[in-house]
């Protein structure tokens, strides 16, 4: 048996906007394996966002449980959950999200010093490096972000997101301020490193995007609608999503 | 305990990161903190130097100096200044010959004139005084002799130069012997002072001549009373006893009954000391009080600053905490950011302060004392101002909220 990254069950959230409750989520039940690639889609307003920032440890359920890595993260307070996003999440944001005149290096080692690993600035620094090699960015360690160009800041994050080896990558809209070309780039990244085995989350409401994960799962009206798998959406068993010449290849089905 | 060393070395290495990347804002920031502890160094520094004069002319003084100035007089019932001194040099001879208490005194007339050396001329302040003077102000001549006691009697036209018109007039050195011109009236030089310095109130010491009273009176200035008499009391603890002799005797002299209103008016160097220091005193307070005030102000620019620095790097704040930032992470980084700038600006303000004060000392001739302890002090007070104005927009930052501050634009 598989071991589960995120499980949850009956997650509820309701925002208290004056005396109008909003129900933003209404009782999700999610399982996501470890080295899964799930894509979350949903139109505005759908309870996406909600999902992704509980998902991600920024918030907190108002029912429900989620555990993520086997850890329940439903009742943690705070500094808790900072600690693990820190340690369990890797964020990659639309906007890339990269301190403004700071190193590519500099960027990818922040996560690590934030997790208090007790590591000498040499053993960050190589790690760093590391992860920049993972994404293709030998070389640029020193560039600062106004020296790249879009793709190579998201590369920059994704790199920040992979160098505290977290149980999962989660990636919310991570194309959305991206050319076409330089989208199919990024996505290529998060698939070879979930053929790694990396667990990958992606919040995305582009259907050709949420076509490089291997499940999509679609959220409306603060309910999961659709769970399936990409391979039988190709295949047509499925009638709901759009059809979507296949990308590649899959390499093992 | 290693990891959280480690943490708080983490954590000053993220805000020194974050001083760096915004060099221009955090000199500005910095700005208040140089500034106002620039003001408090050189404040202090001044009231120390003006308060080491004030003692340093006391021990050059001795502390058993008097002086008797005339006062106000009562003619018809009405009390007045009148043009005219109320002392006279037989009052200087009554004194030393009643007073036991008194050893020396020197009735004292000042003029000011032009001297004339040949060629060069000086214009400088004459005092006419007697025999006396040198041992009242404990001055001795450093070349040639002081005039004499027969020179006073029948005025004789001597004098003994200053240090510093006798290098103005005889740049040669030789001054002794030579004929300097006062008024048109020939003068002969009979000895030159040794160096004396500055006095407490700044003025060179140096700058005068010293005559015969007697010959001052007569060729120079035409009056017939003094201007004052400097008195030397036997000793320091006799000072009090002498200034009642004094008294004693110049109201009987005087015709001023024991409890009427005296024409003349006595102060002991002592006297003239401690309302120096309190004038200095009271300059200093007020001065320290403006340089706080602009500490403060300071420290409001650091708070001002920081509050918008939290405002506009929100998102940064926001992308710390999704990584896994505490709270207190953040908060630690703004406080390190402000006490940092704080004590960066304070450390640069002594530069500036010792600096301005050098300055003053140097071009203005101020007396100045830079010490420690007010190094120290506007160090640590920059430190707590730091902590103090940092801490508010520290802990608004700590509280914000990741999602909202992600999404900040």
């Amino acid at each position: 048996m598989t071991k589960k990254v995120i499980e949850i069950h009956g997650l509820t959230k309701i925002y208290t906007m004056g005396e109008v409750e909003v129900r933003a989520l209404a009782g999700v039940d999610l399982l996501v394996d470890e080295g899964e690639f799930l894509a979350v889609m949903g139109p505005s307003g759908s309870g996406k966002s909600t999902l992704m920032n509980i998902l991600g440890c920024l918030d907190r359920p108002t029912a429900g449980t989620y555990h993520l890595d086997g850890v329940d993260v439903s009742t943690l307070n705070r500094d808790e959950r900072a600690v693990i996003r820190n340690a369990k999440i890797g964020f990659v944001f639309q906007s890339f999200n990269l301190l403004s005149r700071t190193s590519a290096a500099e960027n990818v080692e922040l996560p690590l010093i934030y997790g208090d690993l007790g590591w000498s600035r040499e053993k960050r620094r190589k790690a760093a490096m590391d992860a920049l090699a993972r994404v293709g960015l030998q070389g640029r360690e020193n560039s600062h972000s106004s020296q790249l160009s879009g793709g190579q800041q998201q590369r920059v994050a994704i790199a920040r997101a992979l160098v505290t080896d977290p149980a999962m990558l989660l990636a919310d809209e991570p194309t959305g301020n991206l050319d076409s070309r330089t989208s199919e780039e990024i996505m290529g990244i998060f698939q070879s490193l979930n053929d790694s085995g990396k667990t990958v989350v992606l919040i995305t409401h582009e259907p050709d995007i949420a076509q490089h994960a291997r499940r999509i799962v679609t959220v409306r009206d603060g309910l999961i609608q659709h769970d399936d798998k990409v391979e039988q959406l190709r295949a047509g068993t499925h009638g709901i999503a759009p059809a979507v010449p296949p990308i590649a290849p899959e390499a093992n089905p | 305990m290693k990891s959280s060393l480690m943490r708080i070395s983490n954590i000053t290495l993220v805000g020194l990161r974050a001083i760096a990347r915004n060099k221009m804002r955090s000199f500005l920031t910095a700005l208040g903190i140089i500034i106002g502890v620039g003001c408090v160094i050189a404040v202090v520094a001044i009231g120390n130097g003006a308060t080491k004069s004030v003692e340093n002319t006391i021990n050059s003084l001795g502390t058993n100096y008097i002086m008797v100035f005339p006062g106000a007089v009562t003619s018809s019932g009405a009390r007045m200044f009148s043009g005219n001194s109320t002392l006279t040099a037989d009052d200087a001879d009554a004194i030393k010959a009643e007073c036991p208490a008194v050893s020396y005194v020197a009735p004292t007339v000042r003029a000011n004139a032009q001297i004339v050396a040949g060629e060069l001329n000086w214009g400088t302040s004459i005092q006419g005084v007697s025999v006396d003077y040198p041992l009242i102000r404990s001055w001795n001549v450093a070349d040639g002799t002081f005039f004499t006691d027969q020179d006073v009697k029948s005025a004789s036209k001597v004098c003994v130069l200053g240090e510093t018109v006798a290098q103005n007039l005889f740049p040669d050195g030789q001054a002794v012997g030579q004929i300097v011109r006062i008024k048109n009236v020939p003068f002969k030089v009979e000895g030159v002072l040794e160096k004396k310095g500055g006095n407490m109130m700044g003025q060179d010491q140096d700058d005068t001549v010293i005559a015969p009273y007697t010959t001052v009176m007569k060729r120079l200035s035409g009056k017939t009373k003094i201007d004052m008499l400097q008195v030397s009391a036997a000793s320091a603890g006799q000072v009090q006893e002498a200034q009642s002799q004094i008294d004693a005797v110049l109201r009987q002299r005087h015709r001023i009954a024991p409890n009427g209103d005296a024409d003349f008016q006595m102060r002991s160097q002592e006297e003239i000391a401690q309302a120096q220091t309190q004038q200095t005193g009271i300059l200093r307070m007020l001065l320290l009080v403006i340089a706080a005030i602009s500490l403060l102000v300071g420290g409001i620019g650091i708070m001002n600053i920081m509050l918008v620095s939290v405002t506009e790097r929100t998102r940064e704040i926001g992308i710390r905490m999704a990584i896994g930032a505490k709270g207190r992470h953040v908060l630690l980084q703004f406080l390190f950011e402000a006490v940092t700038l704080a004590i960066v600006g304070g450390a640069l303000g002594i530069a500036f302060g010792v600096g301005a004060s050098l300055a003053v000392k140097r071009f203005l001739q101020w007396p100045i004392v830079v010490t420690p302890t007010s190094v120290a002090l506007s160090f640590g007070v920059a430190a707590f101002v730091g902590i103090f104005f940092g801490y508010y927009p520290a802990r608004k930052a700590a509280k914000l909220d990741p999602i909202d501050a992600l999404r900040y634009e």
